[in-house]
């Protein structure tokens, strides 16, 4: 049998590197991808707590069904975004995208 | 060790792989194929939770779905896709620092949680038939359901402004 | 008795355990030999299919078709294999090497997974989850990523030109597929296929003959076959996101089509005109399979038909066409099938009266359509192009006058 404990440690490497992602990645989309890694890590938390959870309560896999609608409206909107913001400043790195920057 | 663990293992190997390959691989076009890699891992890992349901909507949504989008959009930006040089900032260190400080703190508060002692019990009712009556009945998801749908429509009218071009 | 393939199955099982090997073992192995089967089959019938298809296109065009290697052009398939197996596989300048030679596998594979559910006979079918409906739409984005990726790596300008109209136009008639893929999974209530077709009195093509005229259409258009076969014009891209592809790639790329025409001949089958189900199928699973494959083999007929006889459409019409009029329909096709799947249900009438009210719903949106379109069309301004009349050659002006 599979521990609890290691989807958790699991989930929380993906997470860290999703983090990472996030936080060092230039280019905004590849920030976007790093948000889908941890969105995921989440979603691997939730259901890994419903199985070994209370079976009854599907409390984990609605939370993880919303989440799913969750990143793809993110998804959607961040994309656009990014195509909008390169059509306009030719650029999508996010350090040079600093017009509010004072 | 039994044949499950051994699964879990490769999988849980294949997709934290893939998932560094994401977040280090200079070319975007190859990040975006490991991340569909890395949620395909995922999705494997759903089916062996159980949730055969979510690891399938798991590939329709974000491999059919999103994965496609964001290579799309890579394209679209092609120009950066071609520029050498770093795909990181300046900062980086920070952050492997931070998501390494993350991890070991999760792993060393996951550990001592007591969370080795969750037991596995069995099926009695099918996952997919409760998770479809819970989500549209009005005494458990209905109004979560109904706003996450108001959200997709929202996002794709959103979209299609920000999208637009004048 | 009557169903020999578990029988075979439960006695090489026996086998494997008189031998002292481990439950868990004996039943990955048995699985993975059931996967290879199905793989090969599917692989095999492409062989035939080959020259089934070659032999209808030479009819339908008035010429014999193949004819010269075997009795009636049998061998001629065998003959393109050999032709195909000795090719050089060429890799072009600038690829990339890797997701060049991992995007034809991945095409046959996720055709080839799509098998893994689709139930042969009541008890033949390899996996019978309780979410196949949702699984073949799954299998089905592996083949746009499997597009993109030879698309992209082939670095080429009509690669990649291909591959984005083919992501435009599977990633659009998805949404009219899944729609209408709901309405069996509605009247059945249940994913599983197996459920489907047990739950199949009458067939579905009578209770809802617009969803499987909507799941036929939005299929052709994910193979990409004529006439939505913009993905790999010949005349417009040169091959789409195959061009650069030799040898086995090419070949690979070529029978997940092939194979995917067949698919959606035996998913029409399971999904609308009842499977595997006939007279005498349930005492008999051989028999089923037998009534399984004749009924794939006319979606599969109707698909080629269509295919030889229709025009390529133009990539505005494609897009148009998926987002004017088949998603909007398939919604109007769903929810109208729920509410008066549900009124029905709730006054409790007889499965044959329910049926025909089913098929009165189902005409009466199709007229309604029908009218709407012929109300819109003469409204809608021509697009057509005036060019300017210019002679072939024309007289220089005189100068010296």
């Amino acid at each position: 049998m599979i521990s609890l404990t290691w989807y958790l440690i699991f989930a929380a490497a993906l997470f860290s590197i999703g983090l990472y992602g996030v936080l060092a990645r230039k280019n905004a989309i590849a920030i976007l991808m790093g948000i889908e890694l941890m969105l995921n890590a989440v979603n691997i938390n939730l259901v890994a707590f419903w199985r070994y959870g209370d079976l009854a309560n599907i409390a984990g896999q609605a939370f993880a069904v919303i989440v799913f609608a969750v990143a793809a409206a993110e998804v959607a909107v961040g994309l656009a975004l990014v195509i909008s913001l390169y059509r306009r400043r030719n650029t999508i790195v996010a350090e040079e995208i600093d017009l509010m920057k004072w | 060790m039994s044949g499950v663990e051994i699964i879990f293992i490769i999988v849980a190997i294949v997709t934290l792989l893939a998932a560094l390959f994401v977040v280090t691989t200079p070319n975007l076009v190859h990040a975006a194929l490991w991340l569909i890699l890395a949620l395909f891992g995922v999705a494997a890992t759903f089916v062996l939770l159980n949730a055969t349901f979510l690891a399938v909507v798991q590939v329709v949504v974000y491999i059919g779905a999103i994965a496609v989008l964001m290579i799309f959009a890579i394209m679209l930006t092609r120009r950066v896709m071609e520029d050498s040089g770093p795909q990181i900032n300046s900062n980086w260190i920070l952050a492997a620092l931070l998501g390494l400080v993350l991890f070991v703190g999760l792993t060393f508060v996951l550990i001592n949680s007591g969370a080795a002692n969750a037991s596995l019990s069995d099926l009695v009712v099918d996952p997919v038939e409760q998770l479809g009556k819970e989500l549209v009945s009005p005494n458990a998801y209905v109004i979560p359901f109904e706003l996450a749908s108001v959200l997709l429509l929202a996002a794709m009218i959103g979209s299609i402004v920000i999208a637009w071009k004048k | 008795m009557g169903d020999p393939i578990n029988l075979i199955s439960q006695w090489f099982n026996n086998l494997l355990l008189g031998w002292g090997l481990a439950e868990g073992l004996v039943k990955v192995i048995s699985l993975a030999i059931g996967a290879a089967i199905v793989a090969t089959l599917g692989l095999v019938t492409v062989i035939a299919l080959i020259w089934v298809e070659r032999k209808i296109a030479g009819r339908l065009q008035d010429r014999p078709g193949p004819n010269r290697a075997g009795p009636f052009g049998l061998f001629q398939p065998f003959a393109d294999m050999i032709k195909i197996f000795t090719k050089e596989i060429t890799t072009p300048d600038g690829a990339d090497k890797v997701a060049f030679n991992i995007a034809p596998i991945l095409a046959m594979a996720s055709v080839l997974m799509i098998w893994a559910v689709v139930p042969f006979a009541g008890t033949v079918v390899g996996a019978n989850i309780n979410v196949g409906v949702l699984y073949i739409v799954a299998v089905g984005s592996f083949g746009i990523v499997a597009v993109l990726m030879a698309g992209w790596s082939s670095n080429n300008k009509f690669a990649l030109l291909g591959a984005f109209r083919a992501v435009a136009q599977m990633v659009s008639y998805e949404v009219p597929m899944v729609i209408a893929l709901l309405v069996p999974v509605l009247l059945a209530r249940s994913m599983g296929m197996n459920d489907i077709v047990a739950a199949q009195t009458p067939w579905f093509i009578i209770i809802a003959p617009l969803a499987a005229l909507i799941f036929l259409i939005t299929s052709m258009a994910e193979v990409g076959r004529a006439p939505f076969d913009l993905l790999e014009a010949e005349s417009e891209i040169v091959a789409g996101f195959h061009t650069e592809y030799s040898g086995m790639g090419f070949g690979m790329f070529y029978v997940s089509e092939f194979l995917h025409v067949w698919t959606v001949g035996a998913l029409i089958a399971t999904f609308f005109f009842g499977g595997w189900s006939g007279p005498g199928a349930e005492n008999f699973p051989i028999l089923g399979i037998l009534y399984f494959y004749m009924k794939t083999f006319i979606g599969y007929f109707l698909v080629t038909w269509i295919r030889l006889s229709l025009p390529r459409i133009r990539i505005d019409q494609m897009l148009a066409f998926n987002w004017k009029f088949l998603t909007p329909l398939s919604l109007v096709v769903l929810i109208v099938t729920a509410v008066v799947d549900k009124a029905l249900e709730m006054a409790g009438v007889e499965r044959w009266a329910y049926a025909l009210i089913m098929l009165a719903a189902n005409l009466l949106i199709g007229w309604i359509v029908v009218l709407i379109l012929k109300a819109v069309e003469p409204n809608r301004k021509r697009q057509r192009v005036e060019f300017e009349h210019r002679p072939v050659a024309v007289a220089p002006k005189s100068t010296d006058s």
